[in-house]
Formats: structure tokens, sequence, C-alpha cells
């Protein structure tokens, strides 16, 4: 049997489906040992997620952070860069939404919130622009380079939040001082769901309309797809790729902002939460496409929304959700090795029939 | 600041640099060994995470610390073994793997890990360098760990053993280039998995010296990105295992630097000196690079270094 056109498509939802279907099977091998129902478990992570309105309200606001973090990874592949900085570019985000109040006091309203949110933006794009610029010129590698930028980051919020923009009201968990309530973002329609899940749906969607519609995202994916033909053809592949980590950045440091304005109020500690490396995963996990990310980040962002329920009614660790998710993410990157050899089902590489041979008569 | 303040946190500088520098030298030794064989393990957090964990419940179990000291060793290979494995199957990106494996390793330890939050186990003994001096400040600072020599004897074997001997001549061939270790017969494959298993192995020992010496018990945040830094350490280090020794103590005073200072009066720039290490490791990179050639010192086959 030969391989078909739809093969891709299909190993495209097949692939990660089964892996998940093995990361849960694993997992209930994991509770089980523990002494727990699986089934029971299985049940309740998706009660947990996806049950009702409430754990969906739940899931939608976990899932919202991680869209734009995803994109910070996944518009920089896109021109060729592994970007694992995203982490940084979120807290410098969110730091740079708390503290534009400092700097105009004055600010309040609908106008007020879009310049914080911008600010934010601003701060990420800068950041990760800084490593796409750091390899452009100097050579230094982006992945090593904006690990490292993130933790710089990290130690400058700190140091920041800890020390000169402290609200002296914050006494056990240092905080800068809480937004005014005009600046705040609230829930969409009176649910808890705040408009940060907008951003996410629509910042990923214009990302796909760019790469897969647009002249500047298709020479975007030239130079990203083969660096030597792209400069064969006389591209700026440096602008392009700056530009992408800069749209990347842009996206992370607006989920920092979206975390301060429309969920903490101020920036604290609780913005370092890993949503950055999460959104690693999740971009890798949809390919780099921004409109897989969508559904990736709200099946992610479910997962973390049903852990307290596991916790509170059966008594596991609030670190099983953890441990399910890295036995999902384990599969499905390890299922990329089957990718063209699911479909048609043959797990031997395909090979071209030989030619036969014409015995002179 | 007066001169006995200088001193004091000079003491305290070197002190916590064996002290904090202790787990940078065995995950950086341990990511050395795996980078030097082309592939680069960014899961060493998990890992880290997981060993100190499994040292931790070792020691508590058995009462030995060096029961703990070993099991941690041996879960550590074993998590790096699963990041061997998967990178080997087509089309794996190392990386993706690697922060998978972060945030398996963790969740394992912190699910298996719940009920040694409040027990107390035996921790690794350390040894008392500092009798020559009257000073308290001096003894209590050259009270190193047990496993400091170890990691310092690993170093130096690691070193020589690269330059001298025929497994560390494999293992940098495969790092080199897979096409000469491919003409040769050798399974690049099967000595990657093999370096990033040893590799684990040493990263565990590091876990063990964070939850057996210092700080000494086991909780969700013992770990503040160490493996992670490991990678940044040996870019650091270029790839030499002696001059990982020397970045490991790098990074562990210029962490000791801030607290040091603050015993003494000089507080504020606490994180910043915390981050140090990492602005000193951009900058050597942004000096050393170009954009004609990869880093000096740099297996030619690590993805991150071309």
């Amino acid at each position: 049997m030969n391989r078909q056109p739809w093969h891709d498509l299909a190993e495209a939802f097949a692939l990660p489906l089964l892996a998940l279907v093995g990361s849960l099977l694993l997992f209930g091998v994991f509770v089980w040992v523990g002494g727990h129902d699986p089934v029971e478990v299985w049940t309740l992570l998706f009660v947990g997620a996806f049950g009702d309105a409430f754990s969906w309200q739940n899931t939608l606001q976990r899932s919202a952070p991680l869209m734009l973090t995803a994109l910070t990874v996944a518009l920089p592949a896109r021109a060729g860069l592994v970007v694992i900085g995203g982490e940084g570019a979120l807290v410098l985000g969110g730091l740079a939404c708390a503290g534009l109040p400092y700097l105009l006091p004055s600010l309040q309203g609908t106008a007020g919130t879009a310049l914080l949110l911008l600010a934010a933006a601003l701060a990420g794009a800068a950041w990760i622009a800084l490593a796409g610029a750091l390899r452009q010129f100097r050579g230094v590698n982006e992945t090593i380079s904006s690990l490292l930028l993130s933790y710089i980051a990290i130690a400058l919020f700190k140091h920041w939040v800890e020390g000169g923009m402290r609200d002296p009201a914050s006494l056990n968990k240092p905080s800068t001082l809480p937004l005014a309530d005009s600046l705040r973002i609230g829930g969409i329609a009176g649910y808890d769901v705040h408009w940060g899940l907008a951003w996410g749906v629509l910042l990923c969607l214009l990302a796909a309309v760019w790469l897969a519609y647009t002249t500047h995202g298709f020479a975007t994916r030239v130079v990203g797809g083969n660096a030597r033909a792209a400069k064969l053809v006389g591209l700026p592949a440096n602008r392009l790729i700056i530009t992408a980590c800069a749209l990347g950045g842009a996206a992370a440091g607006l989920a920092g902002g979206v975390e301060v304005a429309a969920v903490h109020a101020s920036a604290n500690a609780s913005l370092i939460a890993g949503l950055g490396y999460a959104g690693i995963l999740v971009s890798f996990v949809a390919r780099h496409q921004p409109l897989a990310i969508i559904p990736v980040a709200i099946l992610f962002g479910g997962f973390g929304a049903a852990g307290s329920l596991l916790q509170r009614r059966l008594g596991l660790p609030d670190a099983s959700v953890q441990v399910l998710l890295g036995f999902a993410f384990v599969l499905i990157l390890a299922s990329e090795a089957l990718r063209g050899r699911l479909l048609p089902f043959s797990f031997l590489p395909q090979r071209a029939p030989l030619p036969t041979a014409k015995v002179a008569a | 600041m007066s001169t006995s303040a200088v001193i004091d946190v000079l003491i305290g500088v070197l002190g916590g640099a064996i002290r904090v520098g202790t787990p940078f030298l065995f995950v950086s030794l341990g990511e050395c060994l795996t980078e030097k064989s082309g592939r680069i393990n960014l899961g060493l957090e998990g890992v880290l995470v997981f060993s100190a964990m499994a040292g931790f419940g070792g020691a508590y179990l058995t009462g030995s610390p060096w029961a703990g000291v070993l099991l941690a060793g041996c879960s550590g290979a074993l998590l790096a073994l699963l990041h061997g494995l998967v990178c080997s199957l087509p089309r794996v990106n190392d990386i993706a793997m690697g922060i998978a494996l972060m945030m398996l390793g963790a969740g394992l330890a912190f699910y298996l890990g719940k009920p040694l939050i409040q027990p107390q186990a035996p921790t690794i003994p350390s040894i008392a360098l500092g009798g020559w001096s009257d000073s308290q400040a001096v003894q209590a600072a050259l009270k190193i760990n047990a496993l400091f020599p170890i990691g310092v004897a690993l170093g130096l074997a690691m070193s020589w053993a690269f330059m001298n001997t025929r497994w560390g001549l494999v293992v940098r061939m495969v790092g080199d280039s897979s096409d000469a270790a491919r003409a040769l017969g050798t399974s690049v494959s099967g000595v990657r998995i093999a370096a990033t298993t040893a590799g684990g192995f040493i990263a565990g020992l590091g876990g063990a010296s964070l939850s057996l010496y210092y700080p000494g018990s086991w909780n969700e945040g013992l770990s503040s990105g160490q493996g992670l830094i490991a990678v940044a350490l040996v870019i650091f280090a270029r790839w030499s295992p002696i001059r990982c020794l020397g970045a490991a103590l790098l990074f562990g005073g210029a962490g000791a630097l801030g607290p040091a200072l603050q015993s003494v009066g000089v507080s504020g720039y606490y994180y910043l000196f915390n981050a140090v290490p990492y602005i000193l490791t951009l900058a050597i990179l942004v000096w050393t690079c170009s954009p004609k050639r990869s880093v000096k010192g740099a297996p030619m086959e690590l993805g991150v270094s071309r």
C-alpha cells in the first residue's frame, strides 16, 4: 500500500492523540500502583477540566497565558530559531505593566490598560529581540542566550519588586503597588474568564494568517526553512529573524501584562510559575503551528485545572498533574519518531519499489 | 566597609563557594560528559530534583547517607537514560525533550517525595579543614561537604580520561564527528545514550549533595535552577572538566556573595549579585562568539553551538 496525501494530515492528528491516550494509561498505572482507582482518577481529570461551566472557566483561564508563551517559541521557530526564554519575557512584561503607573500615576480607564499592555509587550519584545540580535550579529546561540537572559530578567524582576518598587503594605509576599481598579482587566461577560483569553486566541489567529497569507510571513518561513536559499534570493534575513523574535517576545510580555492586570493585580513572585517553560512544550506539541496552539493550550490548561480536584477528592499530591504532563510531553515528543510510518500501518521505513530489470529476449 | 568586614565577606564567599558550588560541580560535570558526546540535556534540572528526593528517601529509609548518595546517582542515571533513549529516536528534538524531562523529573519528585518533607535524614559527613585556624569563621567556612573532594577527583579523572583513554576518545569522536564514528563502526546512539546516562549519574550525586548536605532537607523549592544553569556553566567552562571546577566555584561564590554582604549590612543588591554568573556567561559568549565560527572548544556535533 502506498502512502497517500491524506496520510500526513491523519497522522498529524492521530500521533498526538495516541500519545495522549498512552500517557493517560501510563498515569492510570502510576496512580494504581499508589493505591488509587485509575477509572476514578480519569473521571475526575475530565470533570475537573471540562466537566461543567466552572471547570471550563478555570481551564480557559489557565490556557490564556500558555497560548501566548507558546507563540514566543513558535514564531522564532518558524524563522529557524529555538528560543526558550519566554519566562524572562513574561516576568519583564509583568514588571513593565505593574511599573508604568509608577511613572505615569494619572493612568486610568481602558486607554490606561491599553498603555500598560503595550508597555508589557514592548518589554517582552525587546528581551527576545535581544537574543535574536545577539545570534544574528554576534553568532551567540539563541537557545542559550535566551535561557541566560531569562535568568537575568528574573533577577531584575526580584530586585525591583523586593526593592525599589515594593509596596510597603505587602509584608509576607513582596509585591508592587496594586493596579488601580479602573486599570484592571475584568471577566468576559460576567464570567471568571478574563479578556486575556481573547488576546491569546486573537494573536494565535493573527499569527496563523501572518505566516500563511502575508508576504512577510512567507519570507520569514523561507528564512526558517533554508537560510541559504533566503540569502540567495536577497531576503533581509537579519531583519526578518529579529522581527519574528520581537513578535514572539511581545506575546510573552503581553502574557505577563495580562497576568498582572487580570489575575494578580500587582507584580509578585506568583508570576514566576513556569508558564514560559510550559509554553515551550505547548509549541513543540503543536509543531509550531499557531492554529494548533489553541487546542493544545486548552488541553494542558485543563489538566492544570483538574489538579486541584484530584487533590481535594482523592488526596493525591498536587504534583500529580505535573507527572501526567511530564508523561504526556515525553510520549508526544517521542511519537514524532513514528511520523511517516503510522500510515499505512507499517513500522518499516517506506522504500521505493525496486525497478524491475528487463530481460533481453 | 572596615577591613574585618571585607575579610568576613571573603571568608563567607569562600565557604559559600564550596557549599553552594558542590551541586553545581556535579551537574556541570554530568552535563559536560553529555555534551562531549554531542547531545545536550536541558533536563538535568529534573534529574537533580528527582535524585535529591531519591537520595533523601534512601538515606532516611536505610539510615546511611552513602546509601542515599548511591540511590540518588542511580535514579539520576535512570531518568537520564530515558532522555538518551528518546533523543535517539529520529526527529526528536533534544531541547524540547530536555524541558519535558525537567517537568517529569520535578513532578515525580514532588509526587513521590510528599511524605519526605517532614522527616530528618542522616546527612553526609563534613570534613573539617579549618583546624589550623583559631577563627570560628574560618573553621565554619572550611568545613566542607565530603562529596566535594569526590567531585574534584572526578573532574580531574574525567579530564585525564577524555585525553588518554579509549573511552574518552570514543566519546569525543562521537561528539565531534558522528560520520567519523560511524566510519569506524562505533554506534553513535549507543555512545550518546551511555554518556547521557553516566552524566545523569554524576548529576544525581549533585542532587544528593542538595538534599543530604546543604540545605540538607527535602522540600519542593530545593533546587533553584542549578540543573538549567549547568548548561550555561559548561559553556562558561568551554567543555573542560577542569574548568568546570573553577566555574562551579565561581558560580557558587557569586551565589554566596549576596548573603555574605547582607551579613555585614550591605543589602539591596542581593538578586543582582545572584545574577552575576549569568551576566558573566553571556558576556563571555558575546565576547568569544562570532558569526563565522562556533564557540571555541565546543563539540562539533552539539546542536546549540553550531
